[in-house]
């Protein structure tokens, strides 16, 4: 009987003529593609198409193709439909998977467009006019009051009570992605370029690496159900605290990091036994209600002298109504993550078909929040595949305060979206605890391609809020009416809260 | 809404501010009707003064006490019935209550010892990591639930009554008992889901489990008089603290449950 019916997804070919024999293929490729013989022989069935290969490859001889195998064409059977049956057939396994949903569903970001001024209005020059992007992370007050200051102007009166903020020089922090799923050179890499940028990268559920320490100020140190690294301590050192209840990519569904990516270093910064499997209980096990959550939400500002404590949660059905419970528990902020949000490991079925499109979470949830009188007194950050200035301007537009980049923060440290986070063996040295791959990312060069990202996504939002007439972000956010829709339905727009283009 | 000052009003609760007296080197505070958070900035302040004990009188429901705390020679005594998530995130002091406790005692803690002169509730010891947490009598459902232990960090936890539910659900290292002692709760020594998910530590049980008690993760054993004689000086410091004999909890035999695996869900995944 055949082992599998699979058959490889990728050809890589190699152009023999061009090619030197280096064998450099062979070392760079994580998943064991290559071996060597006087000249390299690819397996097909192991590659991933990361392009890793390709890119060291000193010949440019290298080309990884789809391997177009027909099939009797089945619009409902995919290809991909009928290998996972047979995988499942050979394995009796949950299929895992990584990074976000690669599923066709409909993008909204790409069904919205942003507004100009004309004529009536001017637009605003921002290469030489001043355009703020400065953004508070936290509560923000019902009311101010001030007093005078004595020389014939204001000040906030003492006492008057604004709990505590964090300054963002730009809406753009990195999002959540635990020390164990990445490697230590990525969280280096993210910490210092938070740090540059004067923003914000999250530790995730993996504790933070003692390496990260001098960039303490400008980490948020997540608390997940599994507790990984939580003392005092922890929570002492981080900008923010921020409750992990749920993940775009996962909804509901805990963490487990298997055992071989548990290595001494990981075991050290989560405080768990090396080689044990790290599980994230599904729920956090003290928060079985909104009561409950802010029991938490005050017990960790108890324990951190009252730093601002944010919720995390994946964007699901009644997320209007979560947020509002979450809100009235006392959270500076709510993280919604969308259904495209990416992963380091979840099951496919998970990943694909739960949750909801963060676009319409941004929108009901600042609705809600509004409706409610209680907008002001947490912000939202929006994440789960934010892909470009386009998609976090209209992120804001819909509501948001801040974006989250996970995934393309990946991507400009190498990541090719090849999926496979979950097996440790990333070429790119990303998403492996493997020293022969992890030293591929030199922290140094990781910072600055991502101090470059945002840059740039900073400039082009800038650009965006000069052609809608307006000087600062703040006046961009939940302003809906500078957003319309094109080729969406009239209930889409009403949940969006977006007019459709024409109106 | 409440503010975020502490000196500023808590609209729907009385204010009332702490009254500290020290006695002999102990911070006495009355707590009638004192709000956690004044409270608990009183403790802080009394530790932050130099002092090394302090004495919390008429506690009646005020959470986080001890949360988030450092110091080895430091001790809380509480007289009364401190409220939810007490000796949170603890790390090293002494904690005794004089009275019942109620959910999530000792959640997260990292040092430090609880002792609990009654019985408590629900979550007790959720991702403790070291420390011990010694409870006289009954506890509630989920306790012991993702105890995990690192190097030398290795969680004790002793519970003098019977058990709910799910008792070291997720346990992941540490030392979780139950010895099922006088008891005021009806029916079984434990509940159902017993170490479910378990994968990491010892479970001991004083009496015997029926295996539709135990989750599928778990072995079960007699204990062997060699884990008796390793497990005595825990259960004869449990003894000194509560007041049991350490003879008569000894006199039955325990039962042990470990994990079949370090990687429970190892083999459930095909990879995409």
């Amino acid at each position: 009987m055949p082992t599998s019916l699979i058959q490889p997804e990728f050809k890589v070919e190699i152009d023999y003529d061009k090619c030197h024999k280096c064998g450099r293929c062979v070392q760079q490729c994580g998943w064991g593609v290559y071996s060597f013989n006087e000249r390299p022989f690819p397996d097909d069935s192991k590659c991933r198409a990361c392009h890793r290969c390709v890119t060291y490859c000193p010949a440019h001889c290298i080309t990884i193709k789809k391997n177009e195998l027909a099939l009797r064409e089945n619009a409902n059977w995919s290809s991909e439909q009928r290998k996972n049956v047979w995988r499942q057939a050979e394995s009796g396994g949950v299929m895992l998977t990584g990074m976000g949903n690669d599923k066709p569903y409909t993008s909204y970001f790409d069904h919205l467009v942003l507004d100009a001024c004309q004529v009536t209005n001017p637009s605003i020059d921002p290469l030489r006019e001043p355009m703020e992007l400065r953004t508070y992370l936290g509560r923000k007050p019902d009311s101010v009051e001030v007093e005078s200051d004595g020389h014939g102007g204001v000040r906030l009166k003492e006492g008057a009570g604004i709990a505590k903020n964090i300054k963002l020089d730009a809406p753009i922090i990195f999002a959540p992605m635990s020390y164990g799923s990445v490697s230590l050179n990525v969280h280096k890499s993210l910490a210092m370029a938070a740090e540059r940028l004067g923003i914000l990268m999250n530790t995730g559920e993996g504790g933070l690496h003692a390496d990260l320490y001098p960039y303490q100020d400008n980490v948020i140190v997540q608390v997940a159900s599994g507790r990984f690294g939580v003392n005092p301590e922890y929570l002492n050192r981080g900008a923010a605290i921020e409750i992990k209840v749920g993940q775009g990519a996962k909804p509901g569904i805990g963490g487990h990091l298997p055992g071989e990516k548990i290595n001494r270093e990981v075991s050290t910064t989560r405080m768990i036994p090396q080689g044990s499997d790290a599980i994230s209980p599904a729920p956090h096990h003290d928060i079985y209600s909104i009561e409950d959550l802010r029991q938490l939400i005050y017990s960790l500002k108890e324990a951190s002298g009252y730093k601002p404590v944010g919720v995390k949660i994946a964007a699901v059905h009644n997320v209007g109504a979560i947020a509002s419970g979450i809100v009235r528990a006392g959270a500076d902020y709510v993280y919604l993550d969308g259904f495209k949000g990416g992963t380091g490991a979840a099951p496919a079925i998970i990943r694909d078909h739960v949750g909801i499109p963060l676009e319409i979470a941004i929108a009901v949830v600042d609705q809600r929040l509004r409706d409610e009188g209680i907008r002001n007194q947490a912000s939202i950050i929006a994440a789960g595949s934010i892909r470009s200035s386009a998609d976090m301007a209209k992120a804001i537009a819909l509501g948001a305060d801040v974006v989250a980049i996970g995934s393309a923060a990946l991507m400009a440290l190498g990541c090719h979206l090849c999926q496979g986070c979950h097996t440790g063996c990333c070429s790119w040295g990303l998403t492996t605890q493997k020293p022969e791959l992890t030293r591929r990312v030199d922290p140094e060069w990781g910072a600055e391609r991502l101090t470059n990202l945002v840059h740039a996504w900073s400039h082009e939002l800038q650009e965006i809020l000069g052609a809608l007439g307006v000087n600062a972000v703040e006046s961009l956010r939940g302003s809906r009416e500078r957003l319309r829709a094109v080729g969406l339905d009239a209930q889409t727009c009403e949940i969006l809260g977006v007019k459709p283009a024409g109106m | 809404m409440t503010t975020e000052t502490a000196s500023g009003p808590i609209e729907g609760y009385i204010q009332v501010d702490p009254q500290v007296t020290v006695d002999d080197g102990v911070a006495v505070i009355e707590c009638q009707s004192v709000y956690y958070r004044q409270l608990n900035e009183a403790v802080r302040k009394a530790f932050a003064d130099g002092l090394k004990t302090v004495r919390l009188l008429n506690v009646n429901g005020q959470r986080y006490l001890g949360t988030g705390i450092k110091g080895k020679d430091l001790t809380i005594e509480v007289h009364g019935t401190p409220g939810q998530d007490m000796a949170m995130l603890m790390d090293g002091p002494t904690l005794e209550v004089f009275g019942n406790a109620q959910d999530g005692v000792g959640n997260t803690m990292n040092a430090g010892t609880v002792i609990v002169h009654g019985s408590a509730g629900d979550v007790l010891g959720y991702g403790m990591r070291g420390g011990k947490v010694f409870i006289k009598g009954d506890v509630g459902y989920r306790v012991g639930i993702h105890m995990k232990a690192y190097e030398d960090l290795r969680p004790i936890m002793v519970c003098g009554g019977k058990a709910r539910d799910f008792f070291g659900e997720y346990m992941a290292g540490g030392l979780l008992v139950l010895l099922g002692m006088d008891s005021q709760l009806d029916g079984p020594l434990v509940g159902g889901y017993v170490g479910t998910g378990m994968h990491g530590g010892e479970i001991y049980l004083r009496g015997v489990v029926e295996s539709w008690q135990v989750g599928k993760e778990c072995g079960i054993f007699t204990a062997t008089v060699e884990e008796m004689e390793a497990l005595r000086p825990v259960l004869a410091e449990f003894c000194t603290a509560t007041g049991f004999d350490l003879d008569t909890v000894m006199s039955e035999p325990f039962t042990k449950l470990v994990p079949i695996s370090h990687r429970p869900y190892g083999k459930m995944y095909t990879y995409l």
